[in-house]
């Protein structure tokens, strides 16, 4: 089902002694996901992300704007009549019921016209378990089973009902990484068998681009920007979504532009046709290139063996950081090396307003 | 680590030991022994013979069978109705957030008052002096009522005042724990039941109530014990001659077999103790059993 957020905001007045500032968790965000998509909610912890998804599934009322289920408005539903499936960050399955039972449970609930006989309840229970692959676990309870299975089971109680919408919210935070890994791809997969819109929240960028379709980087309740993780990933909107984005993180300089050449302390990087001025200059890692006769001059601090890859930790003139990073092919710099120059990959590299943070076109 | 002599934890042992033994264990055997002694007397140490011929007294001493019925009836009445009352107003603290630290303490002020000064209030709402019908008799004048004389009158009015004064004074306990327990179920459950259309009655009977099933066992348990060990509460109530009110309970009854007036009877007394812990044995052990089919402790 399409969903679409219109100009949503949601302020949580000040407490009178305490915070007696408002809080703007969510800021006038607009948004719409199409039927069948599966969009990350990504931003760092207090950006409003959760809020979010709270105004999304009706758990939060917004202070403004609306919120459209294909083409009905949802605004004034309360969560049992949107027919949204939610996955907690903790599961909450019910310590008390077997895995049946808590799959079961939502079921339950349908009244009416919606109601199911026990064949159909019991039908719908097993094709839940049989997509998240839990079928021999459901007379287990949920503290018998490892978080990854219980992962599942929730995953099964939010799809049990064939909901509109399936929100997650941080589902892989409590896993290991191993299994974090495991379940996101498990995720993707159960996302693309039932093709029910999903929207997941997470502050883990690496897992926010490895399974969306599309990725909304919040900060501070307002959306930076909205796209194709890849798309987000090489033409940020601004300095804090190229910061966000990325392992290792975009090193950052101070730079100017003089005579439609970008300098960063005394070396010449490349030409651009960005107007004279000073600019936040940012290269991603792997945007620099060993190449001994390049212009940019950096003091190695040390140099970190990966394997596959060597990552060079290197300081410059140019920048305040201590711990600038370049990944580059394995064995490509001596680990006792002192100095290296570098060229750089254009598309590796952005410039950034100064004062707004906003992307300027390097040409 | 070096080798410890097999003896020494013993003997770290020894001083709880020392107590318990002098002030648990040999009381307990010496109650055992003294219900099985015919006529034991205190100042001479002598007895007749030995056999069940008190518990045989005991059952058939009218006194005790009153006492036995008042303490059942007590025990059927307050135990669930204080447990259920408490419940409803956890729950109903548990929801609201204005004045909620007030209606704590109020509910919980019973809990540290006196017993006696708890029963003399009762005694203004209750009794009926030269002056005054009490306050009850008041309030009854003026629903058309006639006045019923709650202290020394019918059987079912005392038998009602006295449980009205287990309930009120059992309950503050029970709602402290409860509405800890009902805190402590976490808020996560409620917005899963929510989104997923869960009434809240609904919400109440499947989650609320299983996972707080644990609490409610144990005061249900522990409310069994306590009440069958009823008797200070009486005795604030109806004075120390209980079985001249109607009043008695089993602890009292061992009491008045005791020190009471026509007391002096340790071998009874024991005897009566002994029939009170079968009783309190088995209840609490029929609770243990339906609490393990019933009770989801996770």
């Amino acid at each position: 089902m399409k969903l679409v957020l219109e100009q949503l905001t949601k302020i949580f007045p000040g407490r009178e002694k305490k915070n007696p500032k408002d809080v703007r968790a969510v800021s006038e965000m607009s948004l719409t996901i199409e039927d069948g998509e599966l969009v990350g909610l990504l931003g760092p912890s207090g950006c409003g992300k959760s809020t979010a998804l709270n105004l999304i599934c009706g758990l939060e009322a917004p202070t403004s704007g609306r919120v459209y289920f294909g083409e009905e408005d949802v605004t004034d539903l309360g969560p049992e009549h949107r027919g949204v499936g939610l996955v907690f960050q903790n599961y909450a399955l019910y310590p008390h019921m077997t895995v049946r039972q808590n799959i079961r449970f939502p079921l339950e609930n349908l009244k009416g016209a919606q109601k199911l006989t026990k064949e159909e309840v019991e039908e719908r229970v097993q094709e839940a378990a049989r997509i998240v692959q839990i079928e021999e676990l459901l007379e287990r309870k949920p503290a018998e089973m490892s978080g990854g299975q219980q992962q599942r089971v929730a995953i099964a109680r939010a799809l049990v009902k064939k909901p509109n919408v399936l929100l997650l919210d941080e589902p892989l935070s409590n896993l290991d990484a191993r299994l974090r890994l495991q379940t996101r791809e498990e995720i993707k997969r159960i996302q693309r068998k039932t093709g029910v819109t999903s929207i997941f929240v997470t502050h883990d960028q690496e897992e926010a681009m490895s399974i969306s379709d599309r990725i909304v980087v919040m900060k501070a309740g307002v959306v930076q920007q909205c796209g194709r993780p890849q798309e987000v990933y090489d033409r940020p909107a601004n300095l804090f979504v190229a910061q966000f984005l990325g392992t290792p993180r975009i090193n950052t300089f101070e730079g100017r532009v003089k005579g439609g050449k970008l300098f960063i302390g005394e070396d010449e990087l490349l030409k651009t046709s960005a107007p004279d001025g000073e600019y936040s200059v940012g290269i991603r890692p792997e945007g620099l290139l060993v190449d001994d006769a390049g212009s940019f001059h950096c003091g190695v601090t040390a140099v970190e063996v990966m394997g596959r890859d060597t990552s060079v930790v290197f300081t410059h003139a140019g920048s305040g950081e201590e711990q600038l990073r370049a990944i580059v092919p394995g064995g490509s710099v001596a680990s006792d090396k002192k100095e290296q120059a570098f060229s750089v990959k254009p598309d590796k590299i952005f410039l950034f307003d100064k004062e707004s943070g906003e992307r300027v076109e390097l040409s | 680590m070096k080798k410890k002599h097999p003896l020494l934890g013993w003997l770290y042992l020894l001083p709880a030991l020392l107590f318990l033994a002098v002030f648990l264990l040999y009381p307990l055997i010496d109650v055992l022994v003294y219900s099985f002694e015919e006529g034991y007397n205190f100042a001479s140490q002598s007895y007749r013979g030995t056999g069940l011929y008190n518990y045989a007294y005991v059952l058939r001493d009218p006194y005790f069978i009153r006492a036995l019925k008042n303490t059942f009836i007590i025990v059927i009445i307050t135990v669930p109705l204080s447990t259920g009352l408490a419940l409803l107003i956890s729950l109903g603290l548990s929801k609201i957030k204005f004045l909620r630290e007030l209606y704590q303490t109020v509910f919980f002020l019973p809990y540290v008052t006196n017993t006696l000064a708890v029963g003399l209030v009762f005694m203004i709402l209750f009794k009926k002096t030269e002056y005054t019908d009490g306050m009850v008799n008041l309030l009854i004048h003026a629903f058309g009522g006639s006045s019923v004389d709650f202290i020394d009158g019918p059987y079912w009015a005392k038998m009602f005042v006295m449980c009205f004064y287990t309930v009120w004074v059992v309950m503050p306990f029970k709602i402290l724990i409860l509405t800890s327990a009902l805190a402590g179920v976490p808020e996560v459950y409620y917005k899963a039941a929510r989104v997923d259309g869960t009434g809240s009655f609904r919400i109440f009977t499947r989650i609320t109530l299983p996972l707080i099933s644990p609490m409610i066992f144990y005061l249900v348990i522990t409310g069994f014990i306590g009440a069958f060990k009823a008797y200070s509460d009486e005795v604030a109530l109806f004075g120390t001659d209980l079985n001249a009110a109607g009043m008695n309970t089993i602890v009292g009854y061992v009491y008045d077999m005791l020190y009471g007036d026509s007391g002096g009877y340790p071998s009874y007394a024991s005897a009566a103790a002994l029939l009170l812990f079968a009783i309190v044995f088995t209840i609490t052990m029929i609770n243990l059993m339906v609490s393990k089919n019933k009770v989801s402790l996770h």
